[in-house]
């Protein structure tokens, strides 16, 4: 059997998922072998496969799964977590607002934040495990490329951060900052 | 020889997942956690592929957990949950799409005629890449670039297939489309973006790059 390129165009795609029957298959590796195009077609197209099949192209934005089990425990009837969830969101609701509240008072003098110049991270969840480096005058998130002392790394939540005068980073946590 | 393996699931997973499915149903509902925990990033990717828009996607896919939640007792073992799943996320995606476009006309991409052959540019060989390639961010970029170009019945059964891992029946059934019309849109879908990405993955990339892509975008 001889094919073209144009049925090697055609089938290229089942080619590569093992779906062309043994006749057809022995016929298109014959053409690829002497066909230079069709042999750069199968090449790239089978490029396309290793590089879009890789897990580290399913990206999630930062904290989806969190949102999403918070979502799930407000929803679940009868849950367990449902009712811890709601005892732990009500205390922590608390605890910000009296920190807020506590902060804006006059009296009291928080922790001196370690940059002149960034933001405190208010609205980072309080719960979520961020990186801090000892030198360093931010908190990241795990994985950020915007971390420059990688050798004295620490993993704390985002509340404890904040009270040891860490600001959130700007490029990992960009969509949890609160805009005045 | 088949190239690829068409499933990830194997059957100890599946017996596993059996048995939580069992589980829930019986009213340990925290088991539903432990269920759904490996398809997270599917079901968000299912629903940014369809819907090319991070808040929706993610307000989507949170909806499509809690309706498997709420449905299981409607799930059939004859398929996976995974399937199942994505066929939901895959429906509120759509009813979500529908009802904020109502009015307004589909891009041109998004009509990209389904039949006629198609004829791969004529680039020179792109040589292997190696997966270390993905460590760079840029190159992640630009693959997420080159899927936004794709019109929306190709990016949808590109991502299923191709980096969710279903098979063709599997995606046929999430998406409600024949394995004919799969096939046809994978073969579409595959060459498009190896045209889109031969020129700058054979090198064109280190200097400047030959692909006019939308910023802000992402892998699926």
């Amino acid at each position: 059997m001889v094919v073209s390129c144009e049925e090697v165009w055609r089938e290229v795609s089942n080619y590569l998922d093992g779906e062309v029957e043994p006749g057809l298959r022995v016929a298109m590796q014959e053409h690829i072998r002497g066909c230079q195009r069709c042999a750069a077609v199968l090449d790239g197209t089978r490029n396309v496969l290793q590089l879009y099949g890789d897990e580290r192209m399913l990206e999630v934005p930062l904290g989806f799964s969190h949102r999403l089990h918070q979502r799930l425990d407000e929803n679940m009837p009868g849950s367990r977590r449902s009712f811890l969830g709601w005892i732990v969101a009500t205390a922590a609701a608390c605890l910000v607002a009296g920190t807020i509240e506590v902060a804006r008072s006059s009296a009291f003098r928080g922790p001196e934040s370690r940059s002149e110049h960034a933001q405190p991270g208010v609205g980072v969840p309080p719960n979520m495990m961020v990186v801090v480096s000892e030198d360093g005058k931010l908190f990241h998130a795990a994985g950020c490329e915007f971390i420059h002392e990688k050798t004295k790394l620490r993993t704390i939540t985002a509340a404890e951060a904040s009270r040891q005068g860490y600001s959130p980073c700007v490029r990992c946590l960009k969509k949890y900052l609160v805009t005045a | 020889m088949p190239e690829r393996v068409t499933s990830l699931e194997r059957p100890a997973e599946q017996f596993n997942e059996e048995m939580l499915i069992r589980r829930v149903l019986a009213g340990e509902h925290d088991l539903f956690y432990e269920l759904i925990r490996p398809y997270e990033r599917r079901v968000y990717a299912a629903a940014f592929a369809i819907l090319r828009n991070d808040a929706d996607a993610e307000d989507v896919a949170q909806e499509a957990v809690l309706k498997a939640f709420k449905h299981i007792r409607q799930f059939r073992a004859e398929s996976r949950f995974s399937t199942w799943l994505i066929q939901i996320t895959v429906n509120e995606a759509r009813m979500r799409r529908r009802k904020e476009h109502a009015n307004i006309m589909e891009p041109i991409a998004d009509r990209q005629d389904e039949e006629g052959n198609y004829t791969p540019r004529d680039f020179a060989d792109w040589r292997e890449i190696p997966s270390e390639t993905l460590e760079r961010s840029e190159v992640r970029q630009k693959l997420a670039e080159a899927l936004a170009e794709l019109g929306q019945i190709y990016r949808e059964v590109f991502v299923l297939r191709d980096m969710q891992h279903l098979s063709i029946e599997e995606t046929a059934k999430a998406l409600g489309i024949s394995t004919a019309s799969v096939k046809t849109r994978l073969l579409r879908a595959r060459l498009m973006l190896r045209d889109l990405l031969a020129p700058g993955l054979g090198g064109a990339w280190s200097m400047t790059s030959r692909l006019s892509f939308v910023k802000g975008t992402k892998p699926w």
